[in-house]
């Protein structure tokens, strides 16, 4: 068992070293600090609001990450197949299920790094007023579940072509289907020929309204649980395309 | 008999209509070396990937040192180490860095010998200049030699080559062979190449394939052999050559196989089927001055590894 573990932990340890080896990260951490408190404070109204909250910060995650998230992973298997390093993975031993959870790992990790950097912006709320700290706490969480769900969306459909600019665009594609899914545009149009139980299958998949419960700083079990599964989904399914995919 | 660490039966594999593998049977011993030869496409590389336990056949089985393959991955990829094709390796780290991430992965969990294995391997492979080197900076040969390290890092029973010395500059050949050469004692190693010289020079085994089947399995020297009947002498001549020429060429030379062949007004080309041992050039030069024709080259055209694969496997 700890070997096992042990393995998941090196391929973990290479990829999330991976990401401070070339400018990536910086320029990711920049961007990501950049456009999240440009939102809040010009966007979101921070000042204006008058409010001790972070609604105005996080209310834009899901389109942040609907564009950063699939950056960060569009490489996790993309690249495995182009270089060919993919076939030195496969054969060394290991199984497919440690190199798919160490990558997305330490994807989710780079995320939280970020998450993490953008703290001041919780000291400053802080400091000008008395915002409830616990709606906080639990909207860093619920952001942190969201990000792993893209990310785990995105490692999943990067095993399906070897160029990464392509990975990037389905994986987008597909994340803004996903926010959008609880979108009354999107269910009328499924309503009027779909079951009632498709139409609500659908719109329980939106990343937006799970993600607003949250951030209301309801601690929704649903809505966690609902981020949860969704990495652990894809990552099942991630897990049997690199069987699939790695030879081609 | 020594341990049979490799030991594949019936192994089938196709991608779609295309039959990559078809029925080959491989056994590999500790201590020999065994060269995989055959055009690209013939199913070198799908043999080997399956061996690696990369691909999965779809029908047969592969025994790692007595360890089912398909039953037991983990267990059985302990004992190779592998050079994919074209040496794949992660370039944006360090030759070190990568070289311990494998050994870890590997399963070199104990610090002082994982640093005893990076140093043999700095060693042995040459690899100190470029140590802490990216190796996306490195030149394909040395490329080619830290895919050789990572295949070596963890002392593996079997190691498994795919092309180990190709782009690599004649010097550098030289020192992969007798690398391989050096260490294939305790070892059973399967090395794929298109160079003939190269299996003569390190393998104790040929085993050609095209078109998925194994068409030849047996001792390089006997495959050199085999070869060496097939070449031919080529003669140049500066004289005009008519067919009353020829003839008389043909009436002198009293051999079986001669083609003559005019090239110009004022040269021709006589080719005869035969090598060194069975051709007495000094005989046939002065044959072919007594009728007055002026050699101006003599020399032997050994067949090419595509000639002897378009023989072998058009069953001549």
């Amino acid at each position: 068992m700890n070997t096992y573990f042990n393995k998941t932990y090196i391929i973990f340890d290479r990829e999330l070293r991976g990401y401070f080896r070339t400018p990536l990260a910086s320029i990711f951490l920049l961007v990501f600090l950049a456009l999240s408190s440009g939102m809040t404070f010009f966007l979101g109204r921070f000042f204006e609001r008058d409010q001790a909250d972070l609604i105005a910060f996080f209310s834009w995650h899901p389109w942040l990450f609907l564009i950063l998230m699939p950056a960060i992973g569009m490489r996790l298997w993309a690249e495995e197949r182009r270089s060919g390093t993919i076939e030195l993975l496969i054969t060394l031993p290991v199984t497919n299920t440690q190199l798919v959870v160490g990558k997305f790992l330490a994807s989710w990790v780079f995320t939280l790094i970020a998450l993490v950097l953008s703290m001041p912006i919780w000291i400053t709320v802080n400091y000008l007023g008395d915002p409830d700290n616990n709606v906080i706490l639990i909207s860093y969480i619920g952001s942190w579940l969201m990000a792993g769900a893209f990310l785990a969306l995105t490692s999943c459909l990067s095993t399906l072509t070897k160029n990464q600019v392509i990975a990037f665009i389905i994986s987008s594609i597909s994340g803004f289907i996903l926010i959008m899914a609880g979108f009354s545009l999107i269910l009328s149009a499924v309503r009027s020929w779909a079951p009632v139980w498709i139409t609500e299958t659908i719109s329980s998949m939106s990343f937006l309204s799970h993600f607003s419960r949250i951030q209301m700083g309801v601690f929704d079990l649903n809505s966690l649980i609902f981020f949860l599964s969704m990495i652990i989904l894809c990552l099942w399914i991630n897990i049997q395309l690199v069987q699939i995919k790695k030879a081609d | 008999m020594p341990l049979k660490l490799i030991d594949a039966n019936n192994l089938k594999k196709s991608f779609g209509n295309f039959i990559a593998v078809d029925n080959i049977d491989l056994a590999v011993h500790r201590g020999e070396v065994v060269g995989f030869l055959g055009p690209n496409g013939a199913g070198k590389s799908t043999t080997m990937k399956m061996l690696t336990g990369f691909l999965e056949p779809d029908s047969g089985d592969i025994l790692i040192n007595n360890i089912d393959l398909k039953s037991y991955p983990l267990e059985a990829k302990q004992f190779i180490g592998y050079l994919p094709e074209g040496a794949p390796s992660y370039s944006d780290m360090e030759v070190s860095e990568f070289l311990s991430f494998v050994g870890k992965m590997r399963g070199i969990n104990n610090k002082n010998i994982l640093n005893r294995r990076l140093d043999d391997m700095a060693n042995q492979i040459n690899l100190k200049d470029v140590w802490n080197r990216p190796i996306e900076t490195l030149s394909k040969g040395f490329k080619r030699r830290v895919g050789i390290a990572q295949a070596l890092i963890h002392d593996p029973d079997i190691l498994i080559l795919d092309e180990p010395t190709d782009g690599l500059d004649p010097n550098q050949k030289h020192e992969m062979r007798d690398l391989i050469k050096n260490i294939s004692k305790n070892k059973a190693i399967v090395i794929s190449t298109h160079i003939l010289e190269e299996v003569e020079a390190v393998c104790s085994r040929a085993v050609i394939i095209a078109n998925g089947k194994l068409l030849a399995n047996e001792k390089p020297v006997n495959l050199g052999n085999n070869l060496k009947q097939k070449s031919v002498l080529c003669i140049l001549l500066s004289n005009k050559i008519n067919s009353t020429i020829s003839k008389e060429i043909k009436a002198n030379l009293n051999y079986k196989n001669v083609e003559i062949q005019s090239v110009s007004n004022t040269s021709g080309k006589i080719l005869m089927q035969g090598d060194e041992k069975s051709l007495d050039l000094n005989k046939i030069i002065a044959q072919l001055k007594k009728q007055k024709l002026h050699v101006v080259e003599a020399y032997f055209i050994k067949p090419t590894l595509d000639e002897i694969f378009r023989k072998i496997t058009q069953g001549e």
